[in-house]
């Protein structure tokens, strides 16, 4: 490995391992994209650093400059990261419903955390950073949502990087949250091997979100609709938390792949295609490690207890 | 007719007096909501636009799969289904 001048150079250029022994066919294979692997931890490395460059390059961002932005904690974290080395101020609106780890990490990054009720979910976070956005022209909104950086880094990224290690991919999985890795990875599969078949997993976050006030409050990401989502997925399924924390579970103890319950997600989502396949090879996404979890209680013990307390937290 | 479970999010549950599983009928997504919101009035104008198309930011499922993906209000449902009705939400 070469020395690098700055953690942001180890941004990407993830690990690709071979995880076919928790395939339930044989002529099935599986393969875990390890974006956990990037420095501050998750797949939201190349979107925060792709945001912050894009804005760099067309001068909205400066030197001293104030960064706002929702985040349910890994695009906050990532982000805290970036601006933590690049000299910029940052105030994460993260909703109350998050793990504890994810709080400490932004803060250990020196970021300002604003709490969103918890009982808005990440669509509150969202609004009430439009809102402080908007009584503050001057601060800089990056807005994952809508960033055309954040699909493009896919794009140009994580999908050259897998068609490349695993040119004999059939079908990619991910986890859906601004849905910029979908959209990325999904248009350059699109374009360079279009036989690809691209699912999305999700959980059910909407199911206890009570501060709605009816589901036009409900949110679908412009990346997602400016890149033409409805076309280029093949398919989205929710997964619940017990079945995300059995995979989670799963992962760790089969493979040594210690990830969060997203990506325990993912795999199931995963899982559901190889038993269905007569021949696969399934790429998946580990989205981020398990340490920001560990407060859950959800990798020992009680699996409905753990269910049971992942159903109250963000993790998406 | 097939009967299907219906998952209620906490949301809509004003309009289904508090329940958060209900049961409704139909051989397709959009019978079963038909008859859905025939016994719960209240839902309609959540679940449906003016065209009788399913609202922007509503998301259907059928055991887990997003409608959208498969055959839309067309999709068949078999007896014993579930259906579960959640409101789109960001993450990131």
């Amino acid at each position: 490995m070469a020395v690098v001048s700055s953690v942001l150079d180890l941004i990407g250029e993830t690990p690709i391992v071979d995880v076919s022994q928790l395939s339930p066919n044989p002529r099935v294979r599986l393969f875990a994209k390890l974006e956990n692997q990037n420095p501050a931890g998750s797949v939201k490395d190349r979107i925060a650093l792709a945001m912050v460059e894009a804005a760099e390059r067309s001068g909205e961002l400066t030197p001293g400059s104030i960064v706002i932005e929702p985040s349910s904690g890994n695009t906050g974290i990532a982000l805290a990261m970036i601006c933590r080395t690049r000299g910029y101020h940052l105030k994460v609106v993260l909703p109350e419903s998050v793990t504890v780890e994810r709080r400490q990490a932004l803060e250990a990054f020196g970021a300002e955390v604003i709490l969103s009720p918890g009982a808005e979910g990440s669509n509150g976070a969202v609004r009430r950073a439009q809102l402080l956005s908007d009584e503050h022209p001057e601060w800089v909104f990056l807005y994952q949502y809508g960033n055309e950086a954040n699909p493009t880094a896919h794009l140009t990224g994580t999908g050259p990087e897998i068609l490349r290690d695993v040119p004999d991919i059939t079908h990619f999985v991910a986890g859906l949250g601004t849905s910029g890795t979908l959209m990325g990875v999904g248009s350059y599969l699109a374009e360079h091997k279009p036989e690809v078949k691209v699912l999305a997993v999700e959980p059910p976050s909407g199911e206890h979100v009570e501060g709605l006030r009816n589901l036009d409050d409900g949110y679908v990401p412009p990346v997602f609709e400016k890149w033409g989502g409805f076309e280029l997925l093949d398919g989205k399924r929710i997964v619940r938390p017990l079945e995300s924390i059995e995979w989670t579970r799963r992962l760790a103890a089969e493979t040594g792949i210690f990830a969060g319950p997203s990506t325990g997600a993912t795999l199931a989502g995963a899982i559901k295609v190889a038993a269905r396949e007569d021949e696969a090879v399934i790429v998946f996404v580990v989205c981020d490690g398990g340490w920001k979890y560990l407060s859950t209680g959800l990798y020992s013990g009680d699996l409905d207890a753990a269910a049971e307390t992942l159903d109250e937290v963000i993790y998406f | 007719m097939s009967t299907v479970s219906v998952r209620i999010p906490t949301v809509l549950r004003a309009a289904t007096s508090g329940e958060s599983l209900v049961t409704a009928s139909g051989e397709t997504v959009g019978a079963v909501l038909d008859t859905l919101v025939a016994t719960y009035p209240g839902l309609a104008p959540n679940l449906l636009d003016e065209d009788g198309g399913l609202r922007k930011f509503v998301n259907v499922y059928v055991n887990d799969e997003d409608i959208r993906f498969m055959g839309k209000l067309e999709s068949p449902v078999t007896e014993g289904d579930e259906v579960a009705i959640l409101p789109a939400v960001a993450g990131g």
